[in-house]
């Protein structure tokens, strides 16, 4: 296993007697308007990010990546070349830190617990038929159980959409923490797909459902719809986090996926996050991005920033 | 309640100053008559200051009541020459002149009102001059379709308008006096507020480039006495954006004279937030309800009413909300809360403030570094406050929010129309029926249901009671520049 | 006296405050006098005291009065010209004895002012409301409201179109009236409300006030809780002391003096938002 040291083992729980309390919980989730919450993640994204706060937050964003990719045509070469670049995402400048985890499907991860070994860096797997989520209960548990088995410190599963916008919230529920427990000491982050699932309402009780349920986060999106995480959804996922953490002590981390390509967005993500979530957010262990071409763009922009010269893209590698 | 979110990373967001090179300041600058920019008769001077530095920006001329009467004289001559004859769709040409051009000097616009008025570049940027420039597009549109606005009536322009207009939107309040103004076929002497004219001055050369035939807008800067003489010029109107005690004065000062007059006054707007709001949203709009601008908007929503079962909820959200604030050098543009407008106004704000702590009120301030030099005041809530408190009755005009609570609908609005004024209210619930049925119930004349200040030059403003008579923005604020007539007489 | 000589039975002329008839408070009357001196009897003098009752009711009545539907106000208002229509013969000698040249117009005129108002109740929000299509994702709308209690100072000449021309825009839109009647011909305006009781406009909503104008206007005028003043019937000698006045609580003034009460002008949908306010109301739409 490649669990690094400062990254502890998931000691999440659920923290509701069962389906029935889910169920109200939904039911009582505080309303969002749409238009109030669009117009703050609009203002936020707007925030002048310069200089050595830019580069900070760059740096951030690298240390708090889940290098992805997903894709039918992956071939184990395919995963050793993105494994080195999520070790050493710049072969020349050792200053540039690691991504997080990288992400990929349950077959190939064989191939990245042997190459990231001793790292630091983790695997994650999606799992849990990825990414309808609507394959047989049990054999999605044990999807979830043997990616676990094989490796990887991290699974990120999807909310059942099917249950959940039926308004079968208690199952929703119970699918979730017997995922939770199908995936033991691994962290858990439960895809929403909020491109799916119709209002910020709904996000917002999604949300308070997968947390409620035990995930270590909560993530926007499967990156296999047309619509991939938004500021907006983003920051209602992050507000309905804040208000798990008030109620509950409980921190649970936000993953943004899907369509996040451009350095800007990622500040803009990180921008929304601290001033939402705060300082206690800005970290790995609470905050992901996941992004398989973002990490060029955000070297492309440490260079910019430290050379003062706009780069080129054949200046970095295509993995 | 969990304990505090403690930082372990501070993320400093490095300066971020918005240039001031685009603006060109004079050293001094002349009243605008006529078309041409003359020395004061007068022969006083001012110096007007960024009241964020408390540094000297430019020195402007004081009209006296020999000024005020030749620019009177000014709009009188253009009312009856050529203006009043031009056909609507040529005056709406000038309009639309004059709005490109701001929307072309956007930025020398947005730099300047922050420069002299303290403000925020970003709302500036995005507020301030966007809708002034939006405000004289919409009635450019109006200038050759008046026709259409009054049916069975035919219109007429009044003649000349004396305006005087604030100093919290200098500007945008520029535009919503001059632009139905002029598209209705009046002249104008405008007055621009003491502490911030360059604005008006610079909107001056605009319209010179604009070519606007001379005398149709004369602009005279100065203090009190200055409006004082406009008050009691030969003019046919008087418009009046300001304090209620002034416009009071105003209206005693033209009674019987048969002038016109519209009233923009103060507000002490109730924010009502139910228990099933859209709290986090509801915070956004508390928030922007009171610390936009300083909180120097007449129509702040600077009571805040909520229903006690969210009471503890919203105020720890609220308090939260409060420490992210970024208050400092208004042309940072990540600055949320730039300086008070003046040395005046902020010694009202602290005597208002200190009157709240006596009243045993309970105050509390996000802990920020404010500058050494410059005119600041934190964000300030007060819980604890009874409807008797001078802070929950009076117009504070600053960044100091008043916290009631309410068990009942019929409560909330019985103290949200508990004062004299009526500018503005809030209404944060999901339920769509109570909105209505609050909106119908609270004595104001803008009624923002889960949003809070929002303005566009298409809708109507004004107040109920003490907050003034008479709107802007939208067809309704063309007829306090028009005399209806029937249209067969 | 012969058996078929009856003793008519007389009025006394009384102040209408809250839908009852008191006398003044006071205990005052004034002689009234038709146009070529014949005494016609008396009226009361209203005082201050009267006055302020009268807002008081007038505040109380608003509430009501505006929270019926435009419909039936509709309905209220056409039945007073229902019932000024059976009334016709008292109108006309009333008018005809202060001096009205063609009383028999006026009568006529009057009652269908009210048929005029009373039909616009239902249709003045229509007609001068408007939806307003701002640059974001929000519904705008105004519509007029009542501004609350309304002062009106009737003219002294044309003493019934005078004063209907002023009322009727007034309660159409929900708005409750504090009257002063023609100081020197006040009978018609006593009638009138002998009229508005007994058409079910609701108690409170028109108080009508007889007396000296010099006396009562000063005190109506400056009035904190009266919102708006129709200054119409002030002298104009007095008209710089009632704007005064007025400044204290930012009243709203609204006149139509010099207007011919027959000329089209004379009836007019501003006439009525002249006395409302106009409420914008934004609301997101977002899903």
């Amino acid at each position: 296993m490649s669990q690094s040291a400062e990254i502890q083992p998931s000691d999440r729980r659920p923290v509701l007697s069962g389906g029935a309390e889910a169920h109200r919980l939904v039911m009582h989730a505080v309303a969002v308007d749409a238009v109030g919450l669009e117009e703050r993640a609009a203002s936020l994204a707007k925030r002048s990010i310069k200089k050595s706060s830019k580069l900070w937050a760059l740096d951030l964003a690298i240390r708090c990546m889940d290098l992805t990719t997903l894709e039918g045509t992956d071939t184990t070469g395919k995963i050793v070349a993105m494994c080195s670049k999520a070790v050493r995402p710049d072969p020349i400048d050792p200053s540039i830190p690691s991504v997080a985890a990288v992400c990929l499907y349950p077959q190939l991860v064989p191939v990245a617990v042997e190459q990231l070994e001793g790292t630091g860096v983790h695997v994650a797997s999606v799992a849990g038929a990825f990414p309808s989520g609507l394959g047989p209960l049990d054999a999605r548990l044990r999807e979830i159980a043997e990616v676990v088995e094989l490796g990887a410190d991290e699974v990120d599963i999807v909310l059942n959409r099917s249950l959940f916008l039926g308004g079968r919230y208690a199952q929703a529920y119970d699918e979730i923490v017997a995922s939770r427990e199908a995936a033991g000491s691994a962290h858990l982050k439960v895809i929403l797909e909020t491109g799916e699932l119709g209002s910020y309402d709904r996000i917002r009780q999604a949300s308070m459902l997968a947390m409620a349920a035990g995930a270590d986060f909560i993530k926007t999106s499967t990156g296999k719809i047309s619509v991939g995480a938004t500021l907006p959804s983003a920051l209602c996922m992050m507000e309905a986090a804040r208000d798990f953490h008030r109620q509950t002590g409980v921190e649970v981390g936000i993953k943004v996926a899907g369509g996040v390509r451009k350095s800007k967005q990622s500040i803009q993500y990180l921008t929304i996050l601290y001033e939402t979530l705060g300082a206690r957010w800005m970290t790995p262990d609470r905050f992901r991005i996941g992004a398989s071409t973002l990490l060029n763009d955000v070297l492309m922009q440490i260079d910019k920033e430290r050379t003062g010269r706009y780069q080129g893209r054949d200046y970095f590698t295509v993995d | 309640m969990s304990e505090a979110i403690q930082p372990t990373v501070q993320w400093e967001y490095a300066p971020a100053p918005e240039s001031t090179e685009v603006v060109r300041l004079e050293e001094t600058y002349g009243l605008f008559i006529n078309g041409e920019f003359v020395e004061p008769k007068s022969g006083k001077r001012y110096v007007t200051i960024n009241p964020a530095t408390e540094e000297p920006l430019a020195q402007v001329a004081e009209a006296g009541p020999e000024d005020v009467a030749l620019a009177v004289d000014a709009a009188r001559d253009a009312s009856e020459g050529r203006w009043r004859q031009m056909p609507g769709s040529e005056r709406a040409k000038y309009l639309y002149r004059i709005a490109r051009q701001l929307q072309e000097r956007a930025r020398e616009f947005a730099v300047l009102e922050t420069l002299n008025g303290g403000k925020p570049i970003k709302e500036a940027r995005d507020i301030d001059i966007p809708l002034s420039a939006a405000h004289f597009f919409y009635y450019a549109g109006w200038a050759d379709k008046l026709e259409y606005a009054f049916p069975g009536r035919s219109v007429h322009p009044i003649g000349v308008a004396g305006q005087i207009i604030p100093w919290n939107f200098p500007l945008m309040m520029a535009a919503w006096k001059l632009a139905p103004a002029l598209a209705t076929g009046n002249t104008v002497v405008l007055k621009p507020a003491e502490t911030t004219p360059l604005t008006a001055l610079l909107l001056a050369q605009v319209i010179q480039e604009a070519e606007l035939p001379p005398g149709v807008v004369n602009i005279v800067t100065g203090a009190g006495d200055t409006g004082g003489a406009l008050v009691d010029a030969s003019v046919d109107k008087i418009a009046f954006t300001g304090s209620t005690e002034v416009g009071k004065r105003i209206r005693r000062s033209i009674a019987g004279s048969g002038k016109r007059l519209t009233l923009e006054l103060g507000g002490k707007g109730a924010n009502i937030v139910f228990e099933d709001a859209p709290l986090d949203q509801a915070v956004e709009g508390v928030v922007n309800g009171i610390f936009f601008n300083q909180g120097h908007v007449c129509c702040a929503g600077s009571r805040l009413l909520v229903q006690e079962p969210v009471f503890d909820a919203l105020i720890e959200k609220l308090k939260a909300r409060l420490q992210t604030l970024r208050v400092g050098d208004p042309l940072d543009k990540n600055t949320d809360v730039g300086a008070i407008n003046s040395r005046a106004q902020l010694e009202k704000i602290e005597e208002l403030v200190a009157h709240g702590v006596d009243e045993g009120a309970e105050i509390y301030q996000p802990e920020c570094v404010l500058p050494d030099r410059g005119f600041w005041f934190r964000p300030t809530l007060f819980t604890g406050v009874s409807q008797s408190h001078r802070i929950a009755r009076e117009e504070i005009f600053g960044p100091v929010l008043s916290i009631l609570t309410f068990r009942t609908p019929e409560e909330a609005v019985e103290k949200a129309n508990n004062t004299p004024f009526g500018l503005s209210a809030g209404v944060w619930t999901e339920k769509g029926s109570r909105i209505l049925w609050m909106a119908e119930r609270l004595r104001a004349g803008v009624v923002w249901a889960n949003t809070f200040n929002r303005f566009d030059p298409a809708s109507p403003f004004g107040g109920y009671k003490e907050s003034g008579f008479g709107r802007e923005g939208g067809l309704h604020g063309l007829e306090p520049y028009l005399q209806l007539e029937p249209v067969d007489a | 006296m012969t058996s078929d000589e009856r003793l008519p039975v007389k009025r006394t002329a009384k102040l209408f405050i809250g839908g009852k008839f008191p006398r003044s408070e006071s205990g005052r009357s004034y002689e009234v006098l038709a146009d070529d001196g014949r005494p016609l009897g008396y009226a009361a003098q209203a005082s201050r005291k009267d006055l302020r009752d009268a807002v008081v009711a007038a505040r109380a009545a608003q509430p009501g009065w505006a929270g019926m539907t435009a419909f039936n106000r509709g309905q209220i208002l056409y039945r007073v010209a229902e019932l000024m229509e059976g009334r016709r013969e008292q109108f006309r000698a009333e008018l005809s004895d202060a001096g009205v040249a063609d009383p028999d117009r006026g009568v006529d005129a009057a009652i269908d002012r009210w048929v005029w108002y009373a039909g616009w109740c239902d249709k003045v929000h229509q007609a001068l409301g408007s939806t307003n299509p701002v640059a974001g994702p929000y519904f705008n709308f105004t519509i007029p409201e009542p501004t609350g209690v309304v002062g009106v100072i009737a003219p002294g000449d044309r003493s019934l179109l005078g004063l209907v021309s002023r009322l009727a825009p007034a309660i159409v839109g929900g708005t409750t009236v504090v009257a002063v009647a023609s100081e020197t011909t006040p009978l018609p305006a006593v009638s009138l409300a002998e009229v508005l009781a007994t058409s079910d406009v609701p108690g409170g909503v028109v108080n009508l006030l007889t007396g000296k104008t010099r006396e009562l206007v000063p005190w109506l005028a400056g009035h904190m809780d009266v919102n708006a003043i129709d200054v119409t019937g002030v002298p104009e000698d007095l008209l710089q002391e009632v704007e005064q006045l007025a400044a204290e609580n930012v009243k709203r003034i609204h006149a139509a003096r010099d207007v011919d009460p027959f000329a089209s002008a004379a009836q007019s949908p501003y006439e009525i938002t002249a006395l409302m306010e106009f409420k914008t109301v934004w609301h997101p739409m977002g899903a």
